[in-house]
């Protein structure tokens, strides 16, 4: 099997894509599934159908919402373009940024899980022995939810990896910049005798994910090791 | 140590009122189950906010709801036995222990870790997981957790009320030895009569969410 030069960079593109998508939404997926799971406060239904709203809208919608918000012409684009120099109309960055945004709410519903059936007497009892609420989060509750915070963010990659109708929405299907898998697996079933680089492309697909899975297992049992011996 | 608390908290149907004054160092919390015993603990940790109240330890305040002072559980230097234990699962017996300890930097060891480990006999245990312990080995592990995080008041809530009898005649004397080695100021929650004439010098009764009386025993 040979890839054409554009498979392939469709190819490191994607990962490419997923990665940064899953590692740069981490951090915040985390903080928002903690304030979900451990906070009260004014406007929490809201910020739980915000991060959600994703996983219910067509893709299309939240392609177009980001078109009209991080666009060229939108409020925080021309902002993020102005201040930081931060672009992401029509670049690998805004696939990443639409990806990201997709996976989002599957994200936090795994990490949330994993810091709810965490029990809260163990934070409490780390706070009488001394430990500031941030450090409560440093050594209790964020090593207690390891496992499902890789959890969720294999399923962010995996979802980030397959994203096609946000990603085309907002940044189009340019070879080289924005065209990932899925958006060429797409441009392969549009043209006659475009079968061949399709199922190439699918087989890639199914590999990637396959490994992702097998890796995300192996992770897991290591850090369930390594836990044991300490 | 001079321990004044004065607590009116109200949860629900349940209603405390609690004004207690006491010298210490080993203050008994004796009454039945449902009585509040726990939940004034809960309040002395910083854990529960009191409807109102003033709670002070020496020339420290620690709670004056009059004047909106409330510190947080970190900040009282306590060390609290719970009933069940909660030992970290993630960490070994050896951190475990150790945890509290960083925090309390500013303060002077009541203990060493030495002191502790040979005190509560868990120089075997050191490298174990927590969940692989006996009630009893828990508890002991926790008792030490919290003399090493350097409290200035320690609070015990029915240490061996999960335990059987076996189990709490293995733990009895480690409590003795903990009262007889170190002085440290101690509010030791019991329905046990046994455990109070023991291990208190002063016995405060709590009943239905109050203190009805309050005898020093004599030693």
């Amino acid at each position: 099997m040979t890839f054409t030069p554009d498979e392939i960079t469709a190819i490191w593109l994607s990962l490419k894509v997923a990665t940064a998508a899953t590692l740069a939404s981490l951090p915040l997926a985390i903080g928002v599934a903690w304030l979900l799971a451990r906070r009260d406060f004014f406007g929490k239904a809201l910020l739980n159908g915000l991060v959600h709203l994703p996983l219910v809208l067509p893709p299309v919608v939240t392609g177009y919402l980001l078109l009209i918000g991080f666009g060229k012409r939108g409020p925080i684009g021309q902002a993020l373009d102005a201040c930081c120099g931060i672009v992401f109309s029509f670049r690998w960055t805004g696939a990443a940024l639409a990806c990201a945004v997709m996976a989002f709410p599957l994200v936090v519903r795994a990490i949330r899980l994993a810091i709810e059936s965490i029990d809260p007497k163990l934070e409490a009892a780390a706070s009488t022995l001394g430990a500031r609420p941030v450090l409560v989060f440093a050594t209790i509750t964020l090593p207690l939810a390891i496992p499902g915070i890789l959890a969720g963010a294999i399923l962010g990659f995996a979802k980030a990896l397959g994203e096609f109708g946000a990603t085309i929405t907002f940044v189009s299907n340019i070879p080289g910049e924005t065209q990932t898998i899925a958006t060429s697996i797409y441009s392969y079933t549009q043209v006659p005798g475009g079968d061949a680089g399709a199922i190439r492309l699918t087989l890639v697909s199914v590999a990637i994910a396959m490994i992702a899975l097998m890796a995300s297992e192996l992770l897991a049992r290591r850090i369930l090791r390594k836990a044991s011996d300490l | 140590m001079r321990l004044a608390l004065d607590i009116q908290h109200k949860a629900g149907p349940f209603n405390l009122d609690v004004k207690l004054e006491c010298a210490g160092p080993v203050t008994a919390i004796f009454g039945p189950s449902g009585a509040g015993k726990t939940t004034l603990l809960n309040i002395l940790a910083g854990l529960v906010r009191p409807t109102r109240g003033r709670i002070s330890v020496d020339d420290r305040v620690w709670l004056d709801t009059a004047r909106g002072v409330c510190l947080a559980p970190h900040e009282r230097a306590i060390g609290y036995v719970f009933q069940e234990g909660r030992l970290f699962p993630h960490l070994s017996v050896r951190h475990n222990l150790t945890y509290g300890e960083a925090f309390a930097k500013d303060r002077a060891p009541v203990a060493t870790f030495d002191e502790v480990v040979s005190l509560l006999g868990l120089a075997p245990l050191l490298t174990r997981r927590t969940r692989n312990l006996s009630g009893g080995e828990q508890q002991r592990v926790a008792i030490g957790r919290a003399l090493l995080a350097r409290p200035r008041l320690m609070l015990m809530d029915e240490p061996l009320a999960s335990l059987d009898a076996a189990r709490r005649a293995e733990i009895l004397p480690y409590l003795d030895r903990l009262r007889a080695r170190f002085a440290i100021p101690t509010l030791y929650v019991s329905h046990s009569a046994e455990e109070v004439e023991r291990l208190a010098d002063e016995v405060a009764t709590m009943e239905a969410g109050a203190i009805t009386g309050l005898r020093r025993l004599t030693r």
